[in-house]
């Protein structure tokens, strides 16, 4: 594999991640347990729609990619490259909230690195959005601590939420075909750099909130290689039922 | 039959366009042009968003060409530029007065980080008590925070500092 190759798999792998994620987050919009939690999930929903049209239009600019929007809702699951993680249902608010915390920062140490990338396009990019992400980490911290230190029943659905959600934030991590390449040119660290880094952000934030961290037994992958779960061909179908109507419309 | 023009002229013209969502800031308040520049084919604008997923910022691209039109009579090109981002420290000392006088409390000045404290030690627009806390980082749009004063009881948005 060429190097133009992996970057593209790069890309098309975060951008897809920040799409469903966005979508899931959007979900949320007008069922948040209290107005300001409908109103957080909505903002980060639109922040994370925005980096994903920010790295789509690197593909359309850097790699004669398709128009953002077609590229976005007219892929079929098996070109999709997201990780398992962000496809799964909302569920109850403590798993959407533990999945914004673990997914969070693995996208904040993924923007640091960025930031530094060799490929001057992933500077300018990630410098922006790790600002922006500020919020959403803190957010989630905050979150967790008050829910976790507010009572046993609280502290023991948010350590089950824990548990239920950390071999799928493994998959985050999924290391990517030829990824060498890009770790040779100082393009991006690779994943189990970045697996590292994730661990040592969260870990005070887990430990502060007097959870315990399981152990990454069984990561679970799959989604960078385009095999998905059921839920994500659902979800494409919801978030282009619109779009593909009339995917020449201008609105 | 070329209109003589000058950049004076053009930031007259975008001294009248504001923000769809802060009607009492401009663009130039907000720092959000980075670039102007006249030659023959017309004025070209560069412009940046203060937040990435910002939806307005097609609306004020077209309020700009339209402003800058009607007042050159000549043709302009708005467009984002790709080198620069937006922070919080763009903000004009004008801005951040307008801002509390229209109930927003300004973003502090940053060293080039934003550290929790700036999120969470604000003043509050109304009775400028320190008596506040963070209620919320997100807010009514993707640029403020929401916040309550124990003071004198109202809510209130910061328009975020951001890095």
């Amino acid at each position: 594999m060429q190097i133009q190759q992996a970057l593209q798999e790069l890309i098309t792998k975060m951008a897809d991640d920040e799409l469903v994620i966005g979508h899931r987050n959007s979900e949320w919009t007008g069922l948040g347990p209290v107005m300001e939690e409908d109103i957080a999930f909505s903002s980060m929903a639109q922040d994370k729609i925005g980096h994903a049209l920010a790295f789509y239009r690197l593909l359309q600019e850097h790699f004669g990619g398709t128009d953002p929007d077609q590229f976005a809702f007219l892929r079929n699951a098996a070109d999709f490259k997201c990780c398992h993680f962000v496809e799964m249902p909302i569920g109850s608010y403590e798993f959407s909230l533990m999945r914004h915390f673990l997914f969070d920062h693995a996208e904040t140490v993924r923007y640091q690195a960025l930031a530094l990338s060799k490929f001057a396009p992933f500077q300018h990019l990630a410098g922006k959005a790790k600002g922006e992400l500020k919020y959403h980490t803190l957010h989630a911290d905050a979150w967790i601590i008050q829910l976790c230190t507010a009572g046993k029943d609280s502290r023991e659905r948010m350590q089950s939420a824990l548990d239920n959600s950390f071999q799928l934030a493994g998959g985050i991590f999924e290391p990517g075909p030829a990824e060498e390449l890009l770790i040779a040119e100082e393009i991006y660290p690779g994943e189990a750099a970045l697996y590292k880094q994730w661990l040592s952000h969260i870990s005070p934030v887990i430990e502060k909130a007097g959870l315990v961290l399981p152990e990454m037994t069984a990561p679970v992958y799959g989604g960078r290689t385009g095999k998905h779960t059921p839920y994500l061909q659902q979800l494409l179908n919801e978030m282009g039922e619109v779009f593909r109507l009339d995917p020449e419309a201008t609105w | 039959m070329q209109t003589i023009t000058t950049l004076q002229a053009v930031y007259h013209s975008l001294e009248q366009v504001m923000d769809p969502e802060i009607p009492v800031l401009n663009v130039l308040e907000l720092g959000m042009i980075t670039d102007v520049k006249v030659d023959i084919e017309g004025v070209h604008i560069k412009m940046i968003p203060t937040f990435a997923a910002c939806p307005a910022i097609g609306l004020i691209k077209e309020n700009i060409k339209n402003a800058v039109e009607k007042d050159l009579q000549m043709p302009a090109f708005v467009s984002v530029d790709k080198e620069v981002n937006w922070n919080s420290n763009r903000l004009t000392a004008e801005a951040k007065e307008k801002l509390r006088d229209f109930g927003i409390a300004p973003p502090v000045r940053h060293e080039g980080d934003v550290n929790l404290d700036m999120l969470v030690k604000v003043n509050c627009p109304h009775c400028g008590s320190e008596n506040t806390y963070l209620r919320s980082p997100f807010g009514s749009t993707l640029c403020r925070a929401l916040h309550f004063c124990k003071q004198c009881g109202m809510m209130f948005e910061q328009f975020k500092p951001l890095s």
